[in-house]
C-alpha cells in the first residue's frame, strides 16, 4: 500500500518536472507559433468551429494588442492615457478610406497588411503629437490631455463630410480574417516584450518608480516616454485597422470614452505591468462580455462589479507585475560568470 | 593634497525655493583628485547646492564643470558629461533587479565593449552584489541598497562622483565600509563631492570641507583642520 502511494508520488513528481521542462523550454515555442499559424488557416478553411466562435477570437485578437499597447503605457511607464480608443480611431479610418476609397477592391486582400501597417503609422505619427506637448510637464497631465485628444478625434470625424461625418464608413469589405489577427497579435505582443526588456524597457521601469532618480542615472526620460507612447499608439491603430474590417462599419461612435474604459478594465484586470496579464485580461474580459450577453444592459453593471471586487482582492490585477517564464528573456549572466571565473582563480592562487 | 585643475567651480551660487532662500550666493572649486564635502546641519542647503549640480533645481549663479557651463542642461546631460550620482535616499529602483539597476546608469555610454570590466569592478567592490544580481532592487536591506547605488555610480563612470547623504540610515560598520569604499574610489582617480551630516566621518576622509550654516560657508579649510577646530567640533561633531 505504502509502496504504491511512493510509486504514485513519484509518478506525479515525473510527471510535474515533465510540465516544468516544456514549460520553460523555449524551443518549444517556434513550434507552438507554427501550429498555432496553421491552426488559424485551418480553422475558417474547414469550418472547424462555427462563425461566432471565430468572430469571438478575432476579437479576441484585436483586445490583446489593445490591451498590451495600453499595458505599456498604463502599465509599465505609470502614466494614465484614456486616448487609446482615438488611436483605434485613426487606425480604423485611415484604414478605412485605404480600403474603400483608394485601393482597388481586387488588390484589397493582398495589401491588406500594408494597410493595417499605415492605419498603425499614421496612429503612431498622430501619438507623437500628443506626446510632445504632453511629456513636458510631469505628472498626471496626460490624463487629461489624452481624454482631450479623444474628444477632438471624435468631433473631427464628425465633421469631415469627406469621410461619412457622423454617420461613418459603410461597407467596409472583411478583410480582418483569423490568420492576420493571429499574425499581428505575434508581432505585438512580440515587439511590446522586446521592447520592455530592452535597455528603453528598463528606462520605461525606472521612470514608474522614481523618475527623478532615473534622471540622475542620465536615462534621457522625456526620449523614452515618447517612445513608449509612440510605439503604443502604433498598435492601437493596428487594433483599429483589424477592428474596422471586421466590424464593416465605422463611426464616430464606436470610438468613445466607454471604449477607452474597456481597454482600461482589460489592462487593470490582466494586471498592470505584465504581458501575460494583458493577454488574459483581454481574454476574460471578451468572453465575459459575450457570455454575459443574455444579461442584456444588465452586463454593463455586472462588468464594472467584477473589476471593483477585483481591485479589493487582487489590486495588481490576475498577473499584476508578473510574468509568464516564456516571456521573460535568458538572464545575462556573462559579467557573472566572468566575475566567478577570476575570484575563482584568485582564491585557488591564494590558497 | 594634489592640487589638479579645477573640475568644478561654483560661483555666487544662490537657490531659492519661492520666497526662501536655501542657498545664498556661495562660491568653492573642486580640484580634480580630491575629496571635498559640505556639511552642516539640515536645512544648511547642502543638498539644494547638490541638486543644483545635477542640474535639478533652477539655480542664479555659475557652475561650471571642467570649464563647460552647466546653466539649463538637463540632468540626464550632466551625468552623460562625467558626474556620476548617488542620490539622497539612494534611489534604488525596486522593481529591477540588481542587474537591471546597475544597466541602466550605462544609458547614454557608447563604450559597450568596457561594460563587463565596469560590472566586474563593482562586484570586486562590493561581492555582496554579484551575489544578489538576479534579486530585486526593492528587496535590498539598507546597506545593500547604499552599495549598489554606489555601484551604479560606478557603472555612469564619471570623472566625478557626487553623493547625497550615503550614511543615512545606515550602521556604523556600514558607514565605515561604504567611507573606505569612497576612498578606494577617489584613489582610483575619481574626483568626489559628497555631503554629508555625520561631519566625522566625512572630515576624515575629506581632502577640504566647506561647512555650510544657513546657505552660506561658515568655515574651510581641509578636513584634518576642521577636525580640529573647536567651533566645528562643537557644533557638528559633538563637543
Amino acid at each position: 500500500m505504502s509502496k504504491e502511494s511512493s510509486d504514485n508520488g513519484n509518478w506525479k513528481n515525473w510527471l510535474s518536472r515533465q510540465w516544468a521542462k516544456i514549460v520553460t523550454n523555449r524551443k518549444l515555442l517556434p513550434v507552438l507559433l507554427v501550429i498555432g499559424l496553421l491552426l488559424s488557416f485551418a480553422i475558417p478553411q474547414f469550418g472547424l468551429l462555427n462563425q461566432y466562435i471565430v468572430l469571438i477570437l478575432i476579437y479576441v485578437g484585436i483586445n490583446i494588442i489593445l490591451s498590451t499597447s495600453l499595458n505599456l503605457v498604463n502599465g509599465y511607464m505609470g502614466e494614465f492615457s484614456v486616448g487609446h480608443a482615438g488611436f483605434m480611431a485613426v487606425g480604423a479610418y485611415i484604414s478605412a478610406i485605404l480600403t474603400t476609397k483608394i485601393i482597388p477592391d481586387s488588390l484589397a486582400p493582398w495589401l491588406f497588411p500594408l494597410v493595417v501597417f499605415a492605419g498603425g503609422t499614421g496612429a503612431a505619427l498622430i501619438g507623437l503629437m500628443v506626446a510632445i506637448p504632453s511629456f513636458k510637464t510631469r505628472g498626471d497631465y496626460l490624463a487629461i490631455v489624452t481624454l482631450a485628444f479623444l474628444m477632438i478625434v471624435k468631433s473631427l470625424i464628425e465633421n469631415i463630410e469627406v469621410i461619412g461625418g457622423p454617420r461613418g464608413i459603410p461597407g467596409i469589405t472583411r478583410l480582418t480574417t483569423l490568420p492576420w489577427t493571429f499574425i499581428w497579435v505575434v508581432i505585438a505582443v512580440w515587439v511590446i516584450r522586446n521592447f520592455v526588456y530592452s535597455k528603453f524597457g528598463r528606462g520605461v521601469l525606472s521612470i514608474r518608480e522614481d523618475e527623478i532618480a532615473s534622471d540622475l542615472m542620465s536615462v534621457n526620460s522625456r526620449q523614452v516616454k515618447m517612445l513608449t507612447f509612440v510605439i503604443s499608439s502604433f498598435f492601437a491603430g493596428v487594433a483599429g485597422a483589424l477592428f474596422a474590417h471586421i466590424l464593416q462599419f465605422i463611426s464616430p461612435r464606436v470610438f468613445d470614452i466607454i471604449k477607452s474604459t474597456d481597454i482600461l478594465i482589460m489592462v487593470y484586470l490582466g494586471g498592470i505591468g505584465s504581458i501575460a496579464g494583458s493577454i488574459l485580461g483581454a481574454l476574460i474580459f471578451t468572453i465575459l462580455l459575450e457570455v454575459l450577453r443574455p444579461l442584456g444592459m444588465w452586463r454593463m453593471v455586472l462588468m464594472p462589479l467584477v473589476l471593483v471586487v477585483l481591485m479589493i482582492y487582487r489590486p495588481r490585477g490576475i498577473m499584476g507585475l508578473r510574468e509568464f517564464r516564456w516571456f521573460v528573456p535568458g538572464y545575462d549572466l556573462i559579467a557573472t560568470n566572468l566575475w566567478r571565473k577570476k575570484k575563482e582563480a584568485k582564491d585557488v592562487s591564494t590558497s | 593634497m594634489s592640487q589638479g585643475n579645477v573640475l568644478l567651480s561654483i560661483r555666487d551660487l544662490t537657490i531659492s525655493y519661492g520666497n526662501i532662500m536655501a542657498v545664498k550666493g556661495i562660491s568653492f572649486d573642486v580640484y580634480e583628485g580630491e575629496i571635498v564635502t559640505l556639511i552642516g546641519a539640515n536645512g544648511a542647503g547642502k543638498s539644494s547646492t547638490l541638486r543644483g549640480v545635477s542640474g535639478l533645481i533652477p539655480y542664479k549663479g555659475v557652475i561650471t564643470f571642467q570649464g563647460q557651463d552647466m546653466k539649463s542642461i538637463p540632468a540626464d546631460k550632466i551625468v552623460a558629461m562625467g558626474i556620476a550620482q548617488v542620490p539622497e535616499g539612494r534611489g534604488i529602483f525596486g522593481n529591477l533587479t540588481v542587474l537591471e539597476n546597475l544597466k541602466l546608469a550605462t544609458w547614454s555610454r557608447k563604450d559597450k565593449h568596457e561594460f563587463p570590466k565596469d560590472y566586474q569592478r563593482v562586484f570586486d567592490i562590493f561581492p555582496r552584489l554579484s551575489e544578489r544580481q538576479g534579486q530585486l532592487g526593492g528587496t535590498l536591506s539598507g546597506g545593500e541598497q547604499q552599495m549598489l547605488a554606489v555601484g551604479r555610480a560606478l557603472m555612469s563612470r564619471g570623472k566625478m562622483m557626487l553623493l547625497d547623504e550615503p550614511s543615512m540610515g545606515l550602521a556604523p560598520v556600514l558607514v565605515r565600509e561604504i567611507f573606505s569604499v569612497l576612498r578606494e574610489i577617489n584613489q582610483a582617480g575619481t574626483t568626489i563631492l559628497l555631503v554629508e551630516q555625520n561631519a566625522n566621518m566625512a572630515l576624515r576622509i575629506a581632502s577640504r570641507g566647506y561647512v555650510l550654516e544657513t546657505g552660506v560657508i561658515a568655515h574651510t579649510g581641509t578636513g584634518q583642520k576642521l577636525l580640529g577646530d573647536p567651533r566645528v567640533k562643537e557644533a557638528y561633531l559633538g563637543g
